[in-house]
């Protein structure tokens, strides 16, 4: 189907009923219950989850199939983000040219920074293009807001204000980013019993977008190309050996991966007109990185995967606080209840970071293949034949917590 | 003239943090091949061993003068701190006066213990996978580093001031025979520099002119050979990693009085260190801290005003533009040798 085997097929099926049926999904508790704070069923988080799930799928185009670590992945992420806030400053806010112009700008800034940094492989490359994002969001922040030339307004951010020309916008068209007079903040609030479910435009425009993009993900995987990429990552020198240069390949895939980024971005601007330099730094690039390992870098799903594992979780552990870990915790004990929580606190809210930190550290070491391979795994340990098809198994069993 | 020679100098205390981390990465990954992200985070934990001896020693005793009344009239609450009260006020005052200096006693066992337990207990592991992998997990063993750090001290930076005979200025212009006020130049700076030097001489004459530091040599060039001669290379390898953390700690300590620390200055010198690194050539001692002092001194002319003005905000890209050039015409960096992560 679609150029697709049946297995593909199968994948990308699951990923479009779950992806348009996320409101549904991820919002299985009543919202006046006490679990309806485990609800991610708004809009912001789930425009959330599909955005760095492009961002992810399309680092996990390098990453998991060429094998170069990138540590610079952000810079066109932010990138993409500065150029769809200029349409909207310049033009017009509909979210179609501002996108299309953050994936070009994107594509030719890793076209740039790809050309140079690949000259090396390895470390030396890993350090190149962290280097490279540092030098762009120095850039970004101070360099390119002087008086005399702004174009990325510092430290407060880009952002359109009332007497900016955007020459094509129309008089009865939203404020906002909108598809075609269709604002992205639109929302449908539609009650069910004790549930709330929330469709909203923004996020129907991303995850429209991604189910593109995880398509063309499939299909680079499958294609001759992609054969190619993942020669560079298992035998560069018999590669060359052959005859064959490597590096135009790995260059294509940088400035893909570079141009996911770019998208990514430019959809983060058209759901919150804002770009801000912060999204360049490097700890940015590290967040990517973490999401595509934990997931199961080189395989279909795993990026997505860990894109909504690591934005749930974010988003959910954050909200504990010591009051929520005493009633969780109240059934038992008074002294105990209070070793517990101690011991468990450090971990949650604030310390969100420390419990991601200390997961990414067991998956590399424990669990590389990420949490595709767990999955796969904990399939076989009850006793199931289908080793081979084991990605498609793991969409099934755990992408209901993205 | 004494313009050049003041940026000199305001370049060599930050050229020394990047040198000291930089040989101590290089150290890690000549000697045992692995690409040590975590090795900021070193360098953040030995300035917070300085922030810790300081609290150690400002450990206060509450006491109540009933002779001395605060302002709403109640009896007054004085803090004493134990030393204080164990030495004699003076001598305690000095001795929490000196809390820097004397933190570097203290984080050498601590830094060589770090380094030792990180080696044997977690990269020990890690040698025989993909240099992708030993970077993420010294990448995520740095975040955990950092949070814990960020739990117990909080995520504002700590002022640590450097003993107070150090605190001031001196006139180096007026030494060497310019006019009067034209060099200025902060004691504790000078000290950081001499020390740093201090150090790197001894790594360099550690290696060079001991038993221990040819056979670790020798296992630099050529690890399998080393094995076979029935030397046990890999605990000195161990040990190397320790020495390379307490370098790394050192420099943190004695950074304090220069930057109060905080749980993010790791991450933002490894960045530069690793340039530096990629600049003095993998697997270069001194190409490293060559490396680290010209990168400290070019930073320091790109923050003249004159620099920034005419471009704006060059201070804050210059290293990365040296980096990218160097690299695209020297790819080996500026002491590199040829067969060091070639492929």
């Amino acid at each position: 189907m679609m150029g697709m085997n049946n297995k593909d097929a199968t994948l990308f099926l699951i990923v479009i009923v779950l992806t348009l049926l996320a409101p549904f999904i991820l919002n299985p508790f009543p919202t006046d219950s006490a679990m309806a704070q485990f609800n991610a069923g708004y809009p912001d988080l789930m425009q959330r989850f599909v955005i760095f799930g492009i961002f992810a799928i399309g680092f996990n185009i390098l990453f998991g199939l060429t094998g170069y670590l990138s540590f610079g992945h952000a810079a066109f992420l932010g990138v993409g983000s500065y150029s769809a806030v200029w349409i909207f400053k310049l033009f017009t806010y509909n979210v179609i040219p501002a996108i299309g112009l953050a994936v070009v700008l994107a594509g030719l800034f890793a076209l740039l920074i790809g050309y140079v940094s690949l000259r090396r492989s390895g470390i030396y490359f890993s350090i190149l293009t962290l280097a490279f994002a540092q030098m762009s969001f120095a850039l970004a922040y101070s360099v390119l807001s002087n008086p005399k030339f702004n174009l990325t307004n510092g430290e407060t951010g880009l952002q359109v204000y009332a007497d900016d020309p955007q020459m094509f916008h129309g008089p009865n068209l939203p404020d906002l980013p909108h598809l075609f007079g269709l604002s992205m903040r639109a929302n449908h609030q539609m009650s069910v019993g004790a549930w709330d479910f929330n469709f909203n435009v923004g996020y129907y425009v991303c995850a429209v977008i991604m189910i593109l993009a995880f398509y063309l993900a499939i299909r680079i995987f499958r294609s001759p190309f992609g054969m190619m990429l993942r020669a560079v990552k298992s035998n560069n020198t018999r590669m060359t050996y052959t005859g064959l240069n490597a590096r135009p390949y790995a260059l294509a895939a940088f400035v893909i991966s570079g141009m996911y980024a770019g998208l990514a971005g430019g959809l983060m601007a058209s759901v919150d007109p804002l770009a801000g330099a912060e999204r360049m730094q490097w700890t940015a690039s590290g967040e990517v990185v973490l999401m595509t390992i934990l997931g199961g870098a080189g395989t279909l799903i795993g990026p997505i995967l860990g894109a909504g594992f690591i934005k749930y979780f974010e988003n959910i552990f954050s909200k504990i606080n010591e009051s929520v870990l005493h009633s969780w915790f109240s059934f038992l004990p008074d002294g105990l209840e209070d070793v517990i929580v101690a011991m468990v606190y450090p971990f949650v809210g604030k310390g969100w970071h420390l419990t991601l930190g200390m997961l990414f550290m067991l998956v590399v070491i424990f669990l590389p293949g990420g949490l595709v391979e767990g999955g796969q795994r904990v399939m076989k340990l009850f006793g199931k034949k289908k080793s081979g098809s084991g990605a498609k198994e793991k969409s099934t069993q755990s992408t209901p917590a993205e | 003239m004494d313009a050049i020679i003041l940026q000199i100098l305001n370049g060599l205390d930050k050229g020394s943090a990047y040198a000291l981390i930089a040989l101590g990465l290089t150290l890690i990954f000549g000697t045992l091949g692995v690409v040590n992200f975590a090795h900021g985070a070193l360098f953040m934990i030995g300035a917070f061993c300085a922030v810790t001896v300081q609290r150690i020693l400002t450990l206060s005793v509450e006491t109540i003068d009933e002779t001395r009344t605060d302002f709403l009239g109640n009896p007054l609450k004085v803090k004493t701190p134990y030393v204080e009260n164990w030495f004699g006020p003076e001598v305690g005052a000095a001795i929490i006066d000196w809390s820097v200096p004397i933190a570097i006693l203290f984080s050498i066992p601590i830094m060589l213990l770090i380094g030792f337990v990180m080696e044997r207990g977690l990269i020990k592991h890690f040698y025989k996978r993909p240099h992708a992998d030993q970077i993420l997990v010294t990448f995520g063993l740095a975040i955990v580093l950092q949070e814990v750090i960020k739990y117990f001290y909080g995520a504002n930076p700590i002022p640590t001031p450097a003993p107070d005979m150090f605190s001031g200025s001196i006139d180096l212009g007026v030494l060497v025979g310019f006019d009067v006020n034209a060099i200025i130049y902060p004691y504790w700076r000078l000290i950081y520099f001499a020390f740093a030097a201090l150090i790197i001489g001894g790594v360099f004459a550690f290696l060079q002119f001991t038993t221990f530091g040819m056979v670790v040599r020798a296992g630099m060039a050529d690890r399998e050979t080393v094995g076979l001669l029935g030397i046990n290379i890999d605990r000195r390898f161990t040990i190397m990693f320790g020495i390379a953390a307490a370098v790394a700690g050192l420099a943190g300590v004695m950074y304090t009085p220069i930057n109060p620390p905080n749980y993010h200055m790791g991450m933002d010198f490894l960045v530069l260190s690793f340039v530096v690194v990629v600049v003095g050539g993998m697997g270069s001692l001194p190409g490293a801290v060559l490396a680290g002092f010209l990168l400290g001194i070019l930073e320091s002319f790109a923050s003249t005003t004159w620099a920034t003005t005419t471009i704006p905000g060059i201070n804050q890209i210059i290293i990365y533009l040296v980096a990218i050039i160097v690299l695209l015409t020297r790819p080996r960096g500026l002491m590199g040798r040829k067969g060091v992560m070639e492929d």
